[in-house]
């Protein structure tokens, strides 16, 4: 997909764009000084370790908190999913999806999205029958329905099995390329980002460690030489060990040094 | 005949049990209600023989035969009716005001801070005293006719759904909030949409307390100064000592309380059709 190539250098207007952006509780900085942009259509993973900010920096740009310093710019269609599916239980499927929705047709638009994510025939079931990956999928519809110009998601595959989280990749990935949303992934999983997106931040304690572009070929696939390196090199930036083992291109991994690897 | 080669030492072999298909048991099958029937019958009979012999004496219980025509004696003369329909209208006049009271209460309470900070405390400082304890200061102030009567039942009321309805208000899920402000609600759709309806289950709850005691209420309201009612029946034949008609009582009671609780039961199923239990696969 040309459209969604990395976008390097950025074009004139980013969909989002933070300058300084501070966010503290107390004297805790939780995010120092920050600056990011990203393109419109752009597929961007936030990694970090625990307590590095990621969700901190995602409730800000979905505009759940505020900042405490910087300049902060996000389109106003944007939407959130969550770890939790946070469908509200009284409400049927096709209910949720068109929750806050104002103009239109509501019920053909539920209809619309929950089709795209597979789940036409849940229409009229209530939230506490699905699975957790039909719930996560309605979540998904939920959000794509207020066609957003930035998709917000926040470890959206974490509570969910292997082969499911496969699958929901496989969905990310085609509703993307079909709608076009700038993304900004906050994950864990290290393979995850790599097989998502065009670019991968690595946060730590409340600043970027490092941007990693990723020129993979979609579909990306788990275990190739340069999808091992990228692996490595995150992992050493998230403070993992990996053990100093020599890889299977036969350079050894450094083990991590501190904080001085900005690209 | 040459025999097998022996694999395996026969002292390994595994001890086996065979798992048959169970069968259902032949014959007529005694239905379960006609079994759980038996049990009460059989308690009635005895009961009956004890009272026939003298062994208890009516002063202390009427015999169930008695019982059962006095029954039918107060219903023909549509005494029981009256009295019944009396009861009823002050306990749904009571209940009706106690659980607006509670409800506008809780809301207020329950959805702003600032009422939570007004109105909270003197409700909970009133929630504390008994209602029942109200009634020689109910008296002194409405005299002794209906007004106390239907009062002290709103006394009563009140809090069960005020105190449920408020605890279920403030105990959603703030996740379920969160994601309302996500997708961009505003506040009074917010509450619409997220808070009263995550809020109905505990609302039922203080309803179910508050229609109990709407109904014991009126034992105690209808002993003062009153001619009508069930409260009235039961205590005017206490000074009569006919414990046929305070067993009647009794019974009417317990039949009114399950039959409010099938309603109950029956605006939840409606209004709570998605809580799991109620789901149909």
């Amino acid at each position: 997909m040309n459209a969604h190539t990395p976008l390097h250098p950025l074009p004139v207007t980013p969909a989002v764009r933070l300058q300084r952006v501070v966010r503290q509780f107390g004297d805790n900085r939780v995010i120092d000084g920050l600056d990011l942009d990203i393109a419109p259509g752009e597929f961007v993973a936030l990694l970090g370790a625990s307590g590095s900010g990621k969700t901190t920096l995602l409730r800000s740009l979905a505009g759940l908190d505020s900042i405490e310093g910087g300049r902060l710019i996000v389109p106003e269609a944007r939407s959130a999913v969550f770890q939790e599916p946070r469908l509200m239980p009284w409400k049927r499927v096709w209910k949720n999806v068109t929750l806050g929705v104002r103009d239109g047709d509501a019920r053909s638009r539920a209809t619309k999205a929950l089709t795209e994510v597979g789940l036409a025939h849940r229409l009229n079931a209530f939230p506490t029958t699905l699975s957790g990956g039909e719930a996560q999928r309605v979540a998904l519809a939920r959000s794509l329905v207020r066609e957003p110009k930035l998709l917000l998601l926040d470890e959206p595959f974490a509570a969910l099995d292997a082969l499911t989280r496969i699958r929901m990749h496989q969905l990310i990935i085609d509703l993307w390329r079909a709608h076009g949303p700038a993304v900004l992934l906050v994950t864990h999983d290290v393979e995850e980002a790599i097989l998502l997106a065009d670019r991968i931040i690595v946060l730590k304690e409340g600043r970027i460690a490092d941007a990693i572009p990723i020129g993979l070929e979609r579909p990306r696939e788990k275990g190739t030489p340069t999808f091992n390196a990228i692996r490595r090199r995150l992992l050493e930036l998230l403070g993992v060990d990996s053990g100093r083992q020599p890889s299977e291109d036969g350079q050894e991994v450094r083990p991590f040094r501190g904080l001085a690897l900005a690209t | 005949m040459t025999s097998p080669p022996v694999l395996h030492n026969p002292a390994d072999t595994v001890r086996t049990i065979e798992i048959t298909p169970s069968v259902a048991r032949n014959g007529p099958r005694v239905p379960g209600f006609v079994l759980r029937l038996l049990s009460p019958v059989v308690i009635l009979l005895l009961w009956e023989i004890a009272s026939r012999a003298g062994l208890i004496p009516t002063q202390i219980i009427a015999a169930p035969s008695e019982i059962s025509i006095t029954l039918w004696a107060l219903t023909a003369s549509g005494e029981l009716a009256h009295h019944l329909l009396v009861s009823l209208q002050r306990a749904v006049l009571g209940l009706s005001i106690g659980v607006a009271i509670g409800v506008v209460a809780a809301l207020i309470t329950g959805l702003s801070k600032r009422g939570e900070v007004v109105l909270d405390s003197p409700m909970q400082m009133l929630r504390t005293i008994p209602s029942l304890a109200l009634v020689p200061l109910f008296i002194l102030w409405f005299g002794i006719g209906e007004f106390t009567k239907v009062a002290l039942i709103v006394m009563g009321t009140t809090f069960p759904v005020y105190l449920n309805l408020f605890a279920g208000i403030r105990n959603i899920d703030p996740k379920l909030i969160e994601a309302g402000n996500t997708l961009g609600l505003s506040r009074r759709e917010l509450i619409w949409h997220v808070v009263l309806p995550g809020a109905l289950p505990s609302f039922f709850v203080g309803l179910r307390y508050s229609l109990a005691i709407s109904w014991l209420a009126l034992v105690f309201v209808e002993q003062i100064n009153t001619m009508s009612g069930i409260g009235f029946l039961a205590s005017d034949a206490r000074d009569f000592m006919r414990t046929d008609i305070i067993v009647i009582c009794l019974l009417v009671y317990s039949v009114l309380g399950l039959l409010i609780d099938g309603i109950i039961r029956t605006l939840e199923h409606y209004a709570l059709a998605w809580r799991p239990s109620f789901v149909k696969s």
